[in-house]
C-alpha cells in the first residue's frame, strides 16, 4: 500500500487511527464529528448554494471554492445534521486533512483513503461508501471547475 | 419477570397495546428491575452523542446480521448478544431509535425471530425523547451480564424468504417503499446509497404503501382508525388475510410488519427481508413495472415454482 501521494495531513489523520483499538477509533470519528465547524454564514444563509451527496446515508451538504492558479488551494465547506454523526465524522477527516491544499494535491489522493482509516469493520462497508463518495465528489468538482 | 403495560388510551386501541410504550411511561420506569433499554440506530455513532439514561445500544449491521451470509446471527450469537447486554430471557425489552423507530423495528423483529416474548418499541422512538428535553448522557451504562438461553431462530412465523413469496404470489404483498422505487424509476431511496439492484420495479401483485406513512409528523405510530383506513381501506387488507411486506433490505418492512402485526392485529404477517436487493437480482423471477400493482405472472399461479435461484 503506498502512501506517497497522501497528504502529509491526512496521513497524520490516518496514523492516528490506526494507532487506537476498534472503539477508540470510534470516539476519535465521534470527536471529528463534534469539531465539524459550522458554515460560514455566506452558505448557512444560502443553502442553495451547496450540493447534496446522495451517496450518504443521511443527508450531506458540500460546496467549495478554488483560489487562484498556479496553486488553486481548495477550500471545503460541509453541513450534516447532529442526527448523523458518522457522516458529520467523514466530514472532518476530509475538512482536516486536505482543506487548503492545491488542487492538484487533492485530486492526488488516493481514493481507498477511507478504507486506510482502519473503521470498516465497526462501521461496515456499506457506511464507509459515503465517506469514499465525498471524496469523490470532492475530485469530480475540482475536475469540473478546471 | 415483566413490567405493567402502558395504559395510554391511544394504545388501547391497538390490537396489542403492550407492543408499546410512551415517553412518559419509560421515565416513569427507568431503573425498575426486569427493564432493560435499547437504543437502535441506522447512524453507528448516534447512541455515542447521547442516549436515554441506562440504555445499551445494538447495530443492526455488526450485531445482528451473521458477518459472513446474508442472515441474522443464530441462536448462541442471539444468547452471547443478550448477555453482554444485560437482557434475560424475562426481560422487559423497550427498543427506540432515529428514524420514527425504523431501525428498532428491525431490532424488535429480529427479537421476534428468536422468540423474546416482552419486547417492546417507545412510540416516538428518540426523536420525541430529545423533542421533550427528556434526559440524555453519554454515561455508559454498567451492564451486569446476564444469562441467556440458546434459543434456536425460529423463522417460518415471521421471515419469507424468496421461494416463500413465489408461493405466496396470488396474497396480499405490501410494497413499503418510496413510489419511485416501486414504479422502477429507482432502485434505492432518495437520498440514499446504491446498493445494487439490477432491476427496478416491484413483485407483481404487490400494493404500494411506504411505510412512513404510518407515522405521524412526530414519529408517533398513527392511531388506530388512521392505520385502519390505510392498510384495510386504502390497501384492502382484510380480516384472516395471508401477508408478505418487503421494501429494499428488511428494515422498512420491519416497521410495516409490526404496524400490521401489533397495532393491528393480523396474525399471519411475514417480512421478506431478501426483499429488492435479492428479489431485483434474482433470475427470472417476475417484475411489475410501474404504478400499478399488475397481474400474476402465468406459470407461478398456485403453485411454489421456484425460479433458477438459491435460497
Amino acid at each position: 500500500m503506498t502512501t506517497g501521494s497522501v497528504p502529509a495531513k491526512l496521513a497524520e489523520i490516518i496514523d492516528d487511527f490506526q494507532d487506537l483499538t476498534e472503539p477508540d477509533r470510534l470516539q476519535l470519528l465521534l470527536d471529528f464529528s463534534r469539531e465539524l465547524p459550522d458554515l460560514p454564514e455566506r452558505y448557512g444563509e444560502h443553502p442553495e448554494l451547496l450540493e447534496q451527496v446522495v451517496e450518504c446515508q443521511s443527508p450531506l451538504f458540500l460546496t467549495m471554492e478554488i483560489g487562484a492558479e498556479p496553486e488553486r488551494p481548495v477550500h471545503l465547506f460541509f453541513s450534516a445534521p447532529r442526527e448523523a454523526p458518522t457522516t458529520r465524522g467523514f466530514a472532518g477527516v476530509l475538512l482536516e486533512g486536505l482543506d487548503g491544499l492545491p488542487a492538484a494535491e487533492v485530486l492526488a489522493v488516493p481514493d481507498d483513503v477511507p478504507d486506510r482509516l482502519g473503521l470498516t469493520r465497526a462501521i461496515t462497508p456499506l457506511r464507509m461508501r459515503g465517506m469514499s463518495a465525498m471524496l469523490g465528489r470532492i475530485k469530480r468538482k475540482i475536475r469540473e471547475a478546471q | 419477570m415483566t413490567l405493567t403495560a402502558d395504559p395510554q388510551d391511544k394504545f388501547a386501541e391497538y390490537a396489542h397495546p403492550e407492543r408499546l410504550v410512551s415517553t412518559g411511561w419509560l421515565a416513569d420506569n427507568l431503573g425498575a428491575a426486569g427493564l432493560v433499554v435499547v437504543e437502535s440506530d441506522e447512524d453507528v455513532l448516534l447512541y455515542e452523542t447521547g442516549h436515554v439514561p441506562g440504555a445499551v445500544k445494538i447495530d443492526w449491521h455488526t450485531e445482528l446480521n451473521d458477518e459472513v451470509t446474508r442472515d441474522y446471527i443464530d441462536g448462541e450469537g442471539f444468547a452471547r448478544l443478550m448477555a453482554s447486554k444485560g437482557i434475560s430471557r424475562d426481560s422487559t425489552v423497550v427498543i427506540y431509535g432515529d428514524k420514527s423507530n425504523w431501525w428498532a423495528a428491525y431490532a424488535l423483529w429480529v427479537f421476534t425471530l428468536f422468540g423474546h416474548e416482552d419486547v417492546r418499541l417507545l412510540d416516538g422512538g428518540r426523536d420525541k425523547w430529545v423533542a421533550e428535553g427528556r434526559d440524555m448522557t453519554t454515561d455508559k451504562p454498567e451492564v451486569a451480564a446476564s444469562d441467556y438461553p440458546v434459543v434456536e431462530r425460529d423463522d417460518a412465523p415471521v421471515r419469507a424468504y424468496l421461494a416463500d413469496v413465489m408461493a405466496h404470489l396470488g396474497n396480499p404483498l405490501i410494497d413499503v417503499r418510496s413510489g419511485d422505487e416501486y414504479t422502477g424509476a429507482r432502485t434505492t431511496m432518495p437520498s440514499y446509497p446504491e446498493e445494487g439492484a439490477l432491476r427496478g420495479g416491484h413483485i407483481p401483485t404487490a400494493r404500494s404503501v411506504p411505510w412512513a406513512r404510518a407515522a405521524a409528523e412526530d414519529g408517533t405510530f398513527r392511531t388506530r382508525a388512521e392505520l385502519d383506513a390505510i392498510y384495510r381501506d386504502e390497501a384492502g387488507l382484510q380480516d384472516g388475510d395471508d401477508v408478505v411486506a418487503y421494501c429494499r433490505i428488511g428494515e422498512r418492512s420491519s416497521h410495516t410488519w409490526f404496524v400490521l402485526t401489533h397495532l393491528l392485529g393480523f396474525e399471519k404477517v411475514r417480512n421478506y427481508d431478501g426483499s429488492w436487493t435479492e428479489w431485483g437480482n434474482a433470475v427470472r423471477v417476475p417484475i411489475v413495472r410501474g404504478s400499478e400493482p399488475g397481474g400474476l405472472p402465468a406459470q407461478s399461479v398456485g403453485s411454489a415454482q421456484s425460479p433458477q435461484v438459491s435460497r
